[in-house]
């Protein structure tokens, strides 16, 4: 673990899915992990049942600051199907019921 | 780039080339260059089914995988990775369909135990205690191993590659290798978009793109990309120990320690590529399969679908070793499906050839040459 300064706002949660806060993206981010796909693969932040909608952009505004670029610079990782979740029963009875 | 020459130059940064380069470091190699193009498990390591099995029908994969397994059982002390690669030996469970494909499941029985892999023959219904809702119908028999399992891959490659580092190794992301240059059968430098690395050794583990390196040294490398889809759910509670697997469906299906299910299926008639978009008919002919064999998971729904490319070999087989007639060219590549699971091992076998001359594990049969030689050694059970 990299010794990083407590911030008055590290126990705020980004990524509400998977319980992840913005203290351990800046932690992961310390440690040199400088993408969000990476942080997405370290720590789960984004893989959970809204896939990212919120904290990617969050995580993104974190990365930009940290590293002193535009958040527009910022990586953005793919959206994967599907868009909302969606029941394997209900994918089965769509091929053939109709 | 400050780096202008190297003892080393490990190519690709999945499990394999992080395991390859952190054992290079293990064993004194004090100049170990692992040059990835995206980020550390950003291809097929990423991307894979996180299964880890020891049942398979030839020896040295069998080999292979036992020796592999030890070093999972102790990985997170071996690599000193705090957050823990999450390894779990909650078995696996391979089902039969036919009598022709229990006679083979028999056979390999025989060669696991020989090789000291303790794996249980089961009734349907001896399947059914492990696993209480699966379906039965049409089932033949069944095989279990309880000391496979299921690692995070990657927390894996993230623990070799941190490893790697501490040991000196340097880790350059965001970089390609765009030539390798060779004189009179010399490996000379491994060029990038970066910058030129001298150096007079290569190990290619750039899984299904290994060919494109191959090339890049003269060499015809008979590895391709394969696509291969798989899906994730929601987590829910622990239901599901081991990973179930079926070749008659092409099916595999285990629960995370998260919760969630992981699933693949193999789609009839895949194209060599290197395709890593998700298709529609892969999820109806997942969920259709998985009903039918584990059904109270249709109440479960997908948060998410992805592909990644098997690096295939005509054997299905993995190529390790020097590659001749070019001096310093090892390969490390086409695992066919198996490189996750198998990775520690060829990290140390792969480190132990190139630094000693010989590994602990023999792995001469598996040399590019055999291809040429006609010493095909035919793996019958892959899937997904």
């Amino acid at each position: 673990m990299t010794d990083r300064p407590k911030r008055h706002d590290d126990d705020v949660i980004v990524c509400r899915c998977e319980d992840v806060t913005l203290g351990e993206i800046r932690r992961l981010i310390s440690e040199g992990y400088h993408t969000i796909d990476e942080i997405k693969r370290i720590s789960r932040a984004g893989m959970g049942q809204c896939q990212g909608r919120t904290c990617r952009h969050l995580i993104a505004r974190e990365l930009a600051r940290a590293l002193g670029v535009p958040q527009e610079e910022v990586e953005m990782p793919m959206f994967r199907p599907p868009t909302r979740p969606v029941l394997l029963s209900t994918i089965a009875r769509g091929e053939g019921d109709e | 780039m400050n780096r202008k020459s190297a003892d080393i130059v490990v190519i690709g940064g999945g499990v394999v080339g992080c395991a390859t380069a952190f054992e290079l470091a293990r064993l004194g190699c004090k100049n170990v260059v692992l040059v990835e193009r995206n980020t550390i498990a950003s291809g097929s390591t990423g991307r894979c089914g996180a299964g880890v099995r020891q049942q398979f029908g030839t020896e040295l994969n069998c080999v292979l995988a036992r020796e592999a397994v030890r070093i999972f059982e102790h990985m997170d002390e071996y690599l000193d990775y705090e957050p823990g690669v999450e390894f779990r030996q909650s078995g696996y469970l391979m089902l039969a369909y036919s009598d022709q494909q229990w006679e083979q499941f028999q056979r390999n029985v025989e060669l696991e135990r020989s090789l000291d892999i303790d794996v249980k023959m089961l009734t349907p219904e001896g399947a059914r205690e492990i696993v209480p809702f699966l379906d039965l119908e049409g089932m033949v028999g069944a095989t279990f191993c309880q000391t496979d399992g299921h690692a995070n891959p990657f927390h894996t490659a993230f623990a070799y590659a941190q490893a790697a580092k501490r040991l000196g190794a340097e880790i350059l992301t965001h970089t390609s290798v765009m030539d390798i240059e060779v004189e009179n059968n010399k490996i000379q430098a491994v060029v990038t978009d970066k910058g030129r690395i001298a150096t007079s050794a290569v190990v290619n583990c750039a899984g299904a793109y290994s060919a494109k390196i191959a090339k890049m040294a003269g060499i015809d490398l008979p590895v391709w990309g394969e696509r291969h889809q798989i899906l994730i759910t929601e987590p829910v509670e622990a239901m599901m120990g081991p990973m179930v697997i079926s070749f008659h469906h092409d099916f595999y299906c285990q629960q995370t320690p998260h919760g969630s299910f992981i699933m693949g299926i193999g789609m009839p008639g895949e194209p060599k590529s290197f395709n890593i978009r998700s298709s529609v008919d892969f999820l109806e002919g997942m969920a259709n399969t998985v009903m039918k064999i584990l059904p109270p998971l249709g109440n479960l729904r997908v948060v998410r679908q992805w592909a990644g490319l098997y690096d295939m070999s005509p054997d299905a087989q993995p190529i390790l070793g020097e590659c001749p007639p070019i001096e310093g060219f090892y390969n490390a590549n086409g695992f066919s499906g198996h490189g996750f699971m198998v990775s520690p091992i060829v990290g140390q076998a792969m480190a132990e050839l190139i630094i000693l001359g010989k590994s602990s594990v023999d792995i001469s049969k598996l040399d590019a040459g055999r291809f040429e030689r006609g010493e095909l050694v035919f793996e019958p059970a892959v899937v997904g």
